[in-house]
């Protein structure tokens, strides 16, 4: 069974959910996809991790055959190829690597080399299998590492992503494919205004999805008035709670120091298998 | 000599468009007899590289010059290689700026006046493709 750990707005307590989910159902596996900024490797502290490379392919222009003839700038919709003149440019960090412009040289001047964008971690902590992705500073397109650590999910057992927030192409990636979606508020305006987006999104991909909300206690009734409109089930309350914000800056799952939250995120894994049941 | 300028509309009394990729419409001028014709830029609702695509079409217009508010890396990297020299800093209305580039008084930009993305607006967290 895979669930996904999303949110809208960011900051909400994904990475604090999925964390303490995780260690207190013993997952199997937990996968960090919000490659841009991961974090769950600070609370389960992996030891000897391996690093894969992630690579895209991108066009290499052979300007001895090419004829300037301007059709593979023309096919790409994301602009990553400039013709002009005599001259033929590849502006790699645009390319979708989907290829078309190889296929679409009359003249075939066009092939591939493997370009880096990130790196993927694999290691192992507290009996959980912990993978991460990397997105290398100043590349755009999180979607191929986010797939990279996709590709490491176990195909049995309890697997436990944390999404990037939003409701783009990351979450999109992160969330498809899986059986149920988390959705981590906070109960406040900006909450509900990300919230409504992103449950959305997820209805949309034909995914069941039940809310988290954090923080409870602080800002108004919105989340509850939207969820119980939508007949969204709000499956767990996680107080606004200064000690468990200390622990989350220090790096430490709140449920090693309040053990009896343990019981509450296994009665939310029963929740959650009944209703994908 | 012909020259794009990037505008936010279709005359000479339009303002000038501080974006290069990301303007409404080219206007393409003859700067001896200031005759006129304007383009749209169909590079404008492109995701990415908004700025390469807008080059491509200055290149296909034939244009020596562009006068723009800012330009961006690539979009300054693509028009340089095809030898259209760029000149930034221009405000106020078309007419205007190109008075401003006869008299010598705009900028030559050798290098990109802003990073990436200057011309899209409302992007925070969610620039995530």
């Amino acid at each position: 069974m895979k669930i996904t750990v999303a949110s809208g707005k960011g900051g909400t307590g994904k990475t604090l959910v999925a964390v303490n989910l995780a260690l207190s159902v013993e997952a199997d596996q937990v996968l960090d996809c919000d490659v841009e900024e991961p974090n769950v490797y600070i609370f389960l502290q992996p030891d000897k991790t391996t690093v894969k490379p992630v690579e895209l392919l991108v066009p290499v222009i052979d300007e001895a055959k090419c004829t300037y003839c301007r059709k593979c700038a023309e096919f790409c919709q994301f602009n990553a190829l400039f013709v002009v003149g005599e001259t033929a440019m590849v502006f790699p960090e645009l390319c979708h690597s989907c290829g078309g412009c190889k296929l679409i040289c009359p003249v075939d001047a066009i092939t591939e080399k493997p370009r880096s964008i990130g790196d993927i971690y694999l290691g192992e902590a507290d009996g959980i299998e912990l993978v991460y992705g990397k997105l290398n500073i100043g590349e755009a397109l999180a979607v191929p590492v986010i797939s990279a650590v996709k590709e490491e999910a176990k195909d049995e057992g309890l697997v436990i992503l944390d999404s990037a927030p939003g409701s783009a192409c990351p979450v999109v990636e992160t969330v498809k494919d899986t059986d149920f979606c988390l959705m981590v508020t906070e109960p406040t305006p900006f909450g509900l205004h990300d919230l409504e987006i992103a449950t959305e999104v997820v209805s949309q991909l034909g995914i069941p999805l039940g809310v988290v909300v954090n923080f409870a206690g602080i800002g108004d009734r919105g989340v509850y008035e939207f969820c119980s409109e939508k007949s969204i089930p709000i499956l767990m309350e996680i107080p606004y709670n200064r000690r468990i914000a200390e622990l989350y800056s220090d790096g430490i799952p709140f449920l090693k120091e309040m053990p009896e939250w343990r019981s509450k995120f296994q009665s939310l894994l029963e929740k959650i298998k009944e209703m994908t049941r | 000599m012909k020259i794009v300028v990037s505008s936010t509309g279709s005359t000479m009394d339009s303002a000038v468009d501080p974006r290069f990729g990301r303007c409404p419409t080219f206007l393409i001028i003859d700067t001896e007899t200031m005759s006129h014709e304007a383009v749209s830029n169909t590079s404008i609702g492109s995701a990415h590289g908004a700025g390469i695509g807008a080059a491509q079409s200055v290149a296909k217009l034939n244009a020596k010059a562009v006068i723009t508010g800012n330009v961006g890396p690539n979009a300054h990297m693509a028009l340089s290689s095809a030898g259209i020299e760029i000149y930034t800093g221009a405000s106020g209305s078309v007419r205007n700026a190109v008075e401003m580039f006869k008299n010598g008084k705009l900028s030559k930009a050798g290098r990109a006046t802003v990073g990436g993305h200057f011309g899209q607006s409302g992007r925070g967290r969610g620039r995530r493709t």
